[in-house]
């Protein structure tokens, strides 16, 4: 298939971007979106310019490493997938395709159609973890009791890959889809109860600084979430909130 | 103020918590009016009730105010912030292909719900409160008689088709806004047991309520 290609442009953070037209060639509809793009850089190459800068490293919808906001929608028109693993028959031959990169405050552009999500992993650090003793006489986890329930919405949460695909698809740019799926995978284990109350507020806190706009709850996020976390996470980080908020005072 | 409600949450939970005064006041607000359909003595009693008990006009009515403006002005902050966190628009965004249009357009419908609020409180509020209180009249008689005035008053009112209208295309809003607030307030206070009875519930709310106060308007109307 032929398709033409409007792609956002930006030499660096400082720079002026701009949507430019390319036009590829012979597109296989068995390709992933992202060898489709590999085949736009050759082209590139080859004729002396700038590839286009894009993020990506398993491609295989597990690293969280891709993104693009493609026709509109991040990782774009197909569900439950990343970027690397939509494939070309998605679209039609003859089609326009506009790519760009996430657009946030929290998320500035490095280059093209890249940009910086370090916000998450400052989210992260400001109480995604648990503080244990791992010098050797760690307690074995499956002496906890743990129901299946709790064990089961844990790992939902725990699936979150931290692409940010919540935050580009929100009206807002909110980052309580991700904020709230890793309060939640510690908030329903009894080993993440111990830091509990100071997880969500720290998290909650580093998030509001970064610059991510407040949940109107559309429900983008959820739908357009490459792992399918669900908006309950936001209810239970609302929860955690609350009661961490009366604990505190 | 600004400090309790500097965090994110904190301004859901705030937007929430109004959001379910005003729910509740509605329900009342129409309830008195639905009266106003079968019997214009009950209806005048109920008013000159509502508008004489001195704990409904001077707590209840004061926090009901506050709880409006509230609720707009931090819809508007909110906005803005929102706005903020996005500083450069996408060129191409299909928001309606993962969320609906009320969802989208809460500040659109309540911009049109804020504005209808401004003819409703010309209309009745801004008369009762002169004749009341500026006037002295506490009565609640048509001058030189003895029938209580609060029904003609409103059946006067909707003589006008064009306020008919008006208000009919704002009900309509206050429907979009409601079908998107209700089940989304309770989201904001971390509700999420009885998932599908509150957004079913919520969905009856936001077209039963605001099509039984177009039903009056029109009533009022036609009967005119």
């Amino acid at each position: 298939m032929n398709l033409t290609l409007k792609i956002w442009r930006q030499k660096d953070s400082n720079a002026k971007g701009q949507m430019v037209d390319y036009k590829v060639t012979d597109i296989s509809e068995h390709m992933s979106f992202l060898e489709m793009m590999d085949v736009l850089n050759e082209g590139l190459v080859a004729k002396g310019e700038e590839p286009v800068a894009f993020d990506h490293d398993c491609r295989e919808g597990i690293c969280g490493m891709c993104s693009l906001q493609i026709n509109g929608e991040p990782h774009g028109p197909d569900r439950g997938i990343t970027t690397c693993q939509l494939h070309m028959r998605m679209f039609n031959d003859g089609d326009t395709i506009v790519i760009e990169p996430w657009r946030a405050a929290a998320f500035p552009v490095i280059k093209d159609l890249i940009v910086d999500r370090t916000a998450f992993e400052r989210i992260q650090q400001a109480g995604g973890y648990i503080s244990v003793n791992t010098s050797g006489n760690t307690q074995d986890a499956n002496a906890i009791p743990i129901s299946k329930e709790a064990a089961d919405k844990a790992m939902d949460a725990a699936t979150c890959i931290g692409c940010g695909a919540c935050v580009a698809a929100c009206k807002n740019a909110s980052a309580m889809l991700f904020t709230s799926a890793k309060v939640s995978q510690f908030a329903l284990l009894p080993q993440g109860r111990v830091e509990a109350t100071e997880r969500v507020m720290n998290m909650v806190k580093q998030m509001d600084l970064e610059g991510f706009g407040n949940c109107t709850n559309t429900g983008a996020c959820e739908v357009e979430c490459p792992k399918g976390i669900s908006l309950e996470n936001i209810a239970r980080m609302n929860r955690e909130y609350l009661a961490a908020s009366v604990a505190k005072s | 103020m600004s400090g309790l409600l500097k965090s994110s949450i904190a301004r859901k939970v705030a937007m929430a918590l109004s959001a379910f005064f005003l729910l509740i006041f509605l329900l009342l607000h129409f309830s008195v009016n639905f009266i106003s359909v079968f019997s214009e003595d009950v209806f005048n009693e109920a008013s000159h009730f509502m508008g004489t008990n001195p704990l409904i006009q001077f707590l209840m009515q004061p926090i009901l105010i506050i709880g409006v403006v509230f609720h707009f002005v931090m819809g508007f902050v909110l906005e803005a912030k929102n706005k903020a966190a996005r500083p450069v628009k996408y060129s191409k965004y299909s928001g309606s292909e993962n969320a609906s249009w009320m969802s989208r357009n809460m500040l659109v419908s309540g911009a049109v719900i804020l504005a209808f609020l401004g003819l409703h409180f010309y209309d009745f509020w801004v008369h009762e409160i002169t004749v009341k209180y500026v006037d002295g009249d506490m009565s609640g008689l048509i001058l030189g008689t003895e029938h209580l005035r609060y029904y003609e008053e409103m059946h006067d009112k909707f003589a006008d088709i064009w306020r008919v209208a008006l208000y009919c295309i704002s009900f309509v809003l206050l429907s979009l806004h409601l079908l998107h607030g209700f089940q989304s307030a309770f989201q904001s206070v971390g509700i999420r047991k009885f998932r599908n009875v509150i957004v079913k519930l919520g969905n009856i709310y936001a077209i039963v309520i605001p099509l039984g106060f177009i039903f009056i308007a029109l009533y009022h109307h036609f009967t005119h």
